[in-house]
């Protein structure tokens, strides 16, 4: 994995001005507006955000899996054929199928818009080179059916060079590449603990190698010693076959161990994004410093906290203006009326949706802080001892 | 006052246990093949009068059905409850005395609150019900303190809305307030922030520590959630596999966990200051309660376990003031396997 905070590779997915609606007309729910992420190759972006800011509907439009009555109304999602950072898990990868991404994008360098992509290009594509884990593998799982039928389903529809047993015998391999026993084929999803489902989940989704896994909330309904395992069983993995990971999750502190760059969402908008380490020490958004402040710290002094005050808001009846103004304790007068738009911030990898960033006002102490130095950044979180 | 002071006072002249928990357990019988699950064993706690004791574990560690037998919504296969120092005795009588003194507030506040009544019908409930009105105080008036105590203000707002009208958080302190209208001297509450968003999750444990500290109301605060235990309590009980496995000073306990259990837990939890690499000291996840491992339950994940592990219970073991472990590693007898584990 790449050392925190710096952010290498190659733009695999760059989001455009996505903007995402549940339902049509005037009581239209504006639930993202006006994406910009970039996920870089190799990467982990982290996508934080509290129930409703839209994070989980980003994830879906991204993939073309929204359901009605949710509605793409604008953006691009630029999918990029980047070459692979590094060799294949499966040696026998290219001899069995040939290049999953679809007819005359196969191409190095080739972009494809997700967005205006044909149901025939999705259906390549998904598996192969974008991977789901969702957070219910119970719900993921069909009950009815074994994990190896499961698994092997996924390689019968994507590599139909594959006879029986070989696909079988692959799907045993993905089991223990997650830490599961192949004899644990012949079990059914209620025979596995939830560790073991949502396992089971990350190994279909890496069935096929795909450049990038989307993940969301992957391990906040398990306990906290099985969460630890499976991410340090996900950067090793990383590691090892190198595909970028979106990450989503309301729990910021985990992020900051886990990913590279973070991306804050409020009411449907990315407010902040950072490398993870500049987030965590030096936030520039108000919500973002106050999303910090509502993590207890395991050690050190024990002080009262804040949290943020009052209520996320009702997507349904918004804010006028930057969607945080009530509960902001920095808020101005021309919050209340305008949407503030992202302000690059130096360093250039780094920007805040806040009128206070603007370059025309003094920023309060809180959201000045000095960068982390890149020297004194500790090596990422996860390398399994 | 800090939340650090306010514990150090506390600590310092601590007097018995308001509410206490005798050696209670429960086991529960499956319907058709009377599987016996040993959902609690043998745990005893102490309240303290002013206190707020966290109790912290996995999911399946049974500390909601301790907090189910602390509230006395099931009865303890064995083992006893005590109020006051006097032993609770089961009956219907006995029973509103006890939930008028000993309130219980649910994880849920989606499913705790009756969509079909309001704010108000769920506040007079109790007020009538165990007469709590005062006299020349009406009842819009008393159910306005409520609201105006869980910081519902302005309170003449939300007294006629419905739960569906209240977000998350707000519907959370509608049921602490609920659950305040009897005005208990203890109160349960079973994981009370975690269906919350992370932004109001402050706002309600801050809010318990402001019964505590204004009202002097004894809180027994369940969670899995190991950071927010040592930010709000003042005491910490870790439960594994229904057995409570070590309990003490909330920092001490964090800072310096003695069990190996609690030692795994504080290394799996997120912590951004860690540095990143995360030594997982064990693996798996918790026994079957149906056969419990004999011995010490956490043995067969512990890095420590030693042959009499597997054998005997541990005992409790005083490891410093008010700090107590039930490992083998810190039983005096056991000293050579101590140093050696030292060593490591």
């Amino acid at each position: 994995m790449t050392a925190r905070g710096v952010v290498t590779g190659t733009p695999l997915i760059e989001v455009r001005g996505l903007r995402v609606d549940y339902g049509a007309g005037p009581d239209a729910v504006h639930a993202v507006v006006d994406a910009d992420l970039t996920l870089h190759s190799g990467t982990v972006l982290g996508l934080a955000g509290e129930s409703g800011s839209g994070k989980s509907t980003l994830a879906y439009a991204m993939t073309r899996l929204l359901r009605a009555p949710g509605m793409i109304t604008g953006g691009e999602v630029l999918l990029h054929d980047g070459a692979r950072g590094a060799d294949g898990y499966w040696t026998d990868r290219s001899a069995s199928h040939g290049p999953p991404v679809p007819a005359g994008s196969s191409a190095g360098g080739h972009t494809l818009d997700l967005l205006a992509a044909t149901e025939e290009q999705l259906r390549e594509l998904r598996w192969s080179r974008i991977a789901v884990v969702m957070q219910s593998a119970m719900h993921a799982l069909n009950p009815v059916m074994t994990v190896a039928t499961q698994l092997t389903d996924v390689l019968r529809a994507h590599l139909p060079g594959l006879d029986k047993e070989a696909r079988r015998e692959r799907a045993g391999r993905l089991l223990e590449m997650v830490g599961i026993g192949a004899d644990r084929l012949t079990s059914y999803p209620h025979q596995l603990s939830g560790g073991m489902r949502q396992r089971v989940m990350i190994a279909m989704a890496l069935a096929l190698e795909p450049a990038v896994v989307i993940m969301d909330e992957p391990t906040t309904a398990l306990d906290v010693v099985t969460q630890r395992e499976i991410l340090q069983e996900l950067a090793q993995l990383q590691h090892e076959l190198s595909f970028a990971v979106l990450f989503i999750t309301h729990d910021l502190s985990l992020l900051v161990e886990i990913a590279d760059s973070i991306a804050v969402m409020y009411a449907g908008r990315l407010i902040e994004r950072a490398p993870a380490q500049s987030l965590y020490r030096a936030p520039r958004h108000p919500y973002t410093l106050g999303l910090l402040n509502s993590f207890p710290a395991l050690h050190g002094p024990r002080r009262r906290m804040t949290g943020i005050p009052g209520s996320p808001p009702d997507l349904r009846n918004p804010p006028s203006g930057c969607a945080f103004h009530p509960r902001c304790r920095f808020a101005m007068d021309v919050c209340r009326t305008d949407v503030p738009h992202a302000f690059s911030l130096d360093p250039g990898d780094r920007s805040a949706a806040c009128w206070l960033q603007d370059g025309h006002v003094a920023v309060p102490p809180e959201l000045a802080a000095g960068e982390p130095a890149a020297a004194a950044e500790p090596q990422k979180a996860g390398s399994a001892s | 006052m800090t939340v650090t002071q306010a514990a150090a006072e506390r600590a310092a002249g601590r007097p018995g246990g308001l509410l206490e928990a005798r050696g209670l357990t429960r086991h529960f019988t499956a319907p058709r093949t009377r599987a016996v699950v040993h959902a609690v064993d043998n745990a005893s706690m102490v309240l303290a009068p002013g206190s707020i004791t966290a109790l912290v574990g996995e999911s399946g560690s049974g500390k909601s059905t301790l907090a189910r037998l602390l509230a006395g919504l099931v009865p303890p296969t064995s083992g006893e409850l005590a109020l006051d120092g006097k032993v609770v005795t089961p009956g219907r009588r006995g029973r509103r005395g006890y939930a008028r003194d000993v309130q219980l507030v649910l994880q849920d506040p989606f499913s705790s609150l009756n969509p079909v009544h309001d704010v108000r019908y769920h506040l007079a409930r109790p007020l009538q019900v165990h007469k709590m009105c005062p006299p020349g105080v009406s009842l819009d008036d008393a159910i306005m303190a409520l609201l105006e105590r869980v910081a519902l203000t302005p309170a003449a707002q939300f007294i006629r809305k419905y739960p569906h009208e209240l977000s998350g958080g707000q519907r959370q302190r509608v049921a602490i307030a609920r659950a305040l209208a009897v005005q208990p001297r203890v109160l349960l509450a079973d994981e009370p922030v975690s269906m919350l968003d992370v932004s109001i999750r402050l706002g309600v444990l801050n809010l318990l520590a402001d019964l505590r500290e204004n009202d002097g109301l004894t809180i027994l605060y369940i969670t899995h959630d190991i950071a927010s235990a040592r930010y709000l309590s003042d005491d910490i009980a870790v439960m594994y596999a229904g057995e409570i496995v070590e309990s003490g000073p909330a920092v001490t306990v964090t800072d310096e966990p003695s069990h190996p259990y609690t030692q795994l837990l504080l290394s799996a939890a997120p912590n951004p200051d860690g540095g990143g690499t995360v030594a997982l000291t064990a693996r798996g996840g918790g026994p079957s309660l149906l056969a419990p491992p004999a011995g010490c339950r956490f043995h067969p994940r512990c890095p420590h376990a030693m042959a009499i592990c597997s054998a005997t219970e541990p005992p409790a073991v005083t490891v410093a003031a008010g700090h107590v472990s039930s490992c083998w590693l810190h039983a005096p007898d056991q000293a050579p396997e101590k140093g050696e584990r030292e060593s490591r």
